[in-house]
């Protein structure tokens, strides 16, 4: 009798302390959720307020934000950037950081740990610092207010991002690559038949972190592309639009903006979000 | 301490005591630093001697194929029929010698006073028009004396290169061994040293936007580089430690109290943001996680999708978002006024403290799925087992989470947190796209009262050209990391070894 009762209180005890979990997941899913909602309605709205909405609710709804977005603003030409920049900033990336990783795990050399130091010792530096000789760099060479500028500031130093991926290399056992070279394939043999093949999902990570980095990105390229307009990524424009002068005007537009480039992105993480936790979670552990 | 009392410690005191530490061990690991000098001061010499015995012999020793490399680059593995080498080598000091005396040489010689006249300025005597002839540029002086310094050493290092080759290829060839053809050269570049051709072009690019750049910057915090010197029209030149006098308060122009007064703070702020971004999100994303983990919870997956949702989108969006709805008189507080809870706006940006919270806040909101995503996988690993035997010595929820699943996760996760600290230290976007820095403080030059290092640096380069100070803070800003980073890198790497979980 006594276990009984226990029993049953035991599982009310259990039943209710479900119910608070479901209530607090709620509300955190709500209080997540709801500012891109709010994004979302306001992206529809037609009452013109500018960033001092009264009501979650707009008077109007209508398409105009979107309308004005894609006719009367430059949002076109920076979404072609964006997309032009990050599709290249993927593939090099994508590149530099597994033929970095590959020979950082697999192959052994005298300079392997002082290359490894190095760069652990610059990462600590902040990256801005190096902006202003970057500029000039690029000035002589001429290419500051140019995409081509941007994609090799993006690419250039993203040999120093090589931590995730050599971490998963070096879970790959070694015993593979020395049953490959004792049937006489040489180390690139190895990289590009038995690794590679084996990496899809730290490739799909690098792909989907190098791709959506760009879009994200404010502080080099509004500074390399200073004074014009037409060489923009979306995150340098949109927040003109969110600048004092420009807000009431442009805060609608601004929405529209904001769910036309998450959509996409959105979708893609959706798509591979197992890569991604995959990557994120090798990555913490193994640092 | 053993580590028992150790691992008792809340993660806030473990973090104190491994800071005291720190500095408690300090003169024992200069002692023991100092003790390994001689050491390593030996080995250093052996290596450096060890270059010129090479040299004397190949000098004295070589034969005819290998005397003339010290001159002719290349000319050893030529008359050994390797061509690839010796046209490598070749070239390389041919271009070299073209390089240093069209172009390197004049930029070297003047580093000294970073140019003499910055322009020439001549009166059109039939319009009265100015012209100006632009002579000296002390950025690009600077700039191109240090790359030529680099290449310098470059050429140097092949050139020992060559001669040591062929050194080694002449005693190869006196012990009647085969020497390795241009074929095989070419071939070794897909196996031994397969890493030289991955590496090469990865490296290249570090060194040119990295290095290079960051030691540009070094040089720069100790000339006056300003908008008052601004190349071409002006010069620039060396001024000493003169920056850093003005960041610290004991500098000659007017401003250094006020500058010293606004890098204090900022710095304060900047560690402050740090621990508490780092610590609020990890704990808070463990909490979320465990929730979800949750033995009976259904929908899991669910969940978990809703706030990878969030993360997918570009932070700059929610950034810029957040940012709009809590103005004054933004979404947040029109709402709240409009239903009568509050009848004036709550400062959430516009406040100095109510800055800092809300920025923290923020910041929660949109770091929680990221933490969220790594503690769900890590979790799942800790035995069940645990749980059963502490549940029935009768622990509370509380008490596990103390005592199993927080020691636990710290232990596997200490280089996430690392990392995660060191990023937030320099975390641009949440604090520029969200208050920009503001609000403003009069004390402060050019910055706000949630301004970080980072964005200090940033205005101070994009909006005020004052390249100088802005140098000096990003150093300053690598100490802080890099301090940070031994004190959790060292104190990670014991503790892991003591308290090896199972």
């Amino acid at each position: 009798m006594a276990n009984a009762r226990k029993f049953r209180s035991k599982k009310l005890m259990e039943k209710t302390s479900n119910i608070v979990v479901y209530a607090i997941l709620i509300i955190i899913s709500v209080v997540w959720l709801i500012p891109f909602v709010l994004l979302f309605i306001q992206s529809l709205s037609g009452d013109m307020v500018g960033y001092s909405i009264m009501s979650i609710f707009p008077k109007k709804w209508t398409f105009d934000n979107y309308i004005r977005l894609f006719t009367d603003t430059m949002f076109l030409t920076w979404y072609g950037n964006t997309l032009i920049v990050s599709i290249v900033v993927m593939i090099v990336q994508t590149v530099i950081v597994l033929a970095t990783s590959y020979a950082l795990s697999r192959m052994r050399f005298k300079m392997r740990k002082p290359l490894m130091n190095l760069m652990l010792i610059l990462g600590m530096f902040p990256g801005f610092l190096s902006m202003t000789a970057v500029y000039f760099i690029l000035k002589e060479i001429g290419l500051t207010q140019n995409l081509i500028g941007l994609m090799l500031v993006y690419t250039a130093s993203s040999a120093m991002g090589y931590y995730i991926c050599k971490g998963f290399f070096d879970t790959v056992p070694k015993s593979l690559d020395e049953a490959a070279r004792i049937d006489g394939a040489n180390r690139a043999t190895v990289f590009f038949r038995i690794i590679l093949p084996l990496a899809k999902p730290i490739i799909i990570y690098t792909v989907l972190m190098a791709f959506t980095a760009p879009w994200g990105e404010y502080m080099f390229s509004s500074f390399l592309m200073l004074g014009d307009p037409s060489k923009f990524t979306v995150a340098v424009g949109m927040k003109e639009w969110i600048g004092r002068e420009m807000v009431n005007q442009y805060f609608g537009v601004f929405c529209a903006a904001a769910v036309v480039v998450s959509i996409p992105i959105v979708l893609l993480f959706m798509f591979l979000q197992r890569y991604y936790v995959e990557g994120v979670t090798g990555g913490a552990v193994k640092g | 301490m053993v580590n028992l009392e150790y691992l008792k410690k809340s993660p806030l005191e473990k973090f104190a005591y491994n800071f005291v530490e720190f500095f408690k061990s300090l003169p024992a690991k200069m002692g023991a630093f100092f003790k390994r000098i001689p050491s390593k001061l030996l080995k250093l010499w052996q290596a450096f001697a060890g270059i010129f015995v090479t040299l004397w012999q190949a000098l004295v020793h070589g034969d005819w194929k290998t005397r003339p490399s010290f001159i002719v680059m290349g000319f050893g593995h030529f008359a050994r029929k390797q061509w690839l080498r010796g046209l490598l080598y070749f070239v390389l000091e041919v271009v070299f010698i073209l390089y240093m005396a069209l172009f390197g040489w004049k930029y070297l010689d003047k580093m000294g006073d970073l140019g003499e006249v910055a322009k020439i300025t001549t009166t059109d005597p039939l319009t009265g028009l100015e012209n100006y002839k632009f002579v000296d540029n002390s950025l690009l002086i600077l700039l191109y004396s240090l790359l030529t310094i680099f290449i310098i050493v470059a050429f140097v290092a092949s050139w020992y290169m060559n001669i040591r080759g062929n050194w080694l290829a002449q005693q190869a060839e006196e012990a009647r061994q085969k020497l390795p053809t241009t074929e095989d050269d070419i071939r070794s570049y897909a196996d031994e040293q397969y890493h030289k051709t991955l590496l090469s072009v990865p490296m290249l690019g570090v060194f040119v936007f990295t290095v290079l750049p960051i030691i540009f910057m070094i040089f720069v915090a100790f000339t006056n580089y300003d908008k008052a010197h601004m190349p071409p029209g002006n010069l620039f030149t060396w001024t000493g430690f003169e920056n850093f006098e003005i960041l610290f308060g004991t500098g000659i122009t007017p401003n250094s109290k006020a500058f010293a007064y606004t890098f204090r703070e900022i710095l304060l702020w900047t560690v402050i943001w740090a621990f508490f971004a780092t610590f609020t999100n990890y704990i808070l994303g463990m909490v979320v996680a465990i929730l979800i983990n949750k033995k009976g919870i259904k929908f899991k997956k669910l969940w978990r999708t809703i706030l990878v949702v969030t993360v997918a989108v570009p932070q700059f969006v929610s950034l810029m978002l957040m940012s709009q709805f809590l103005q004054d008189y933004g979404l947040f507080n029109n709402l709240m006024m409009n239903w009568g809870w509050i009848s004036s706006p709550i400062k959430f940006l516009s406040d100095p403290i109510l800055a800092k919270i809300t920025v923290i806040v923020v910041n929660i909101w949109i770091g929680i799925p990221y933490s969220m995503l790594i503690c769900t996988g890590i979790l799942m690993n800790i035995p069940t087992d645990l749980y059963e035997s502490a549940r029935i010595d009768g622990a509370s929820p509380l008490k596990m989470y103390m005592k199993i699943t927080l020691p636990y996760m710290l232990h596997v996760t200490t280089p996430y947190l690392i990392t995660q600290f060191i990023g937030n230290l320099n975390n641009f976007n949440v604090i520029f796209l969200l208050t920009g820095g503001e609000p403003l403080d009069l004390n402060f030059q050019y910055a706000g009262r949630t301004d970080l290092l980072i964005t200090w640096l940033y205005k101070l380069t994009v909006n005020q050209s004052q390249y100088g100070i802005a140098s000096v803070i990003g150093i300053i800003t690598f100490i802080v990391v890099a301090v940070f980073s031994l004190i959790l890198y060292n104190r990670s790497g014991s503790v892991k070894n003591e308290e090896d979980f199972m």
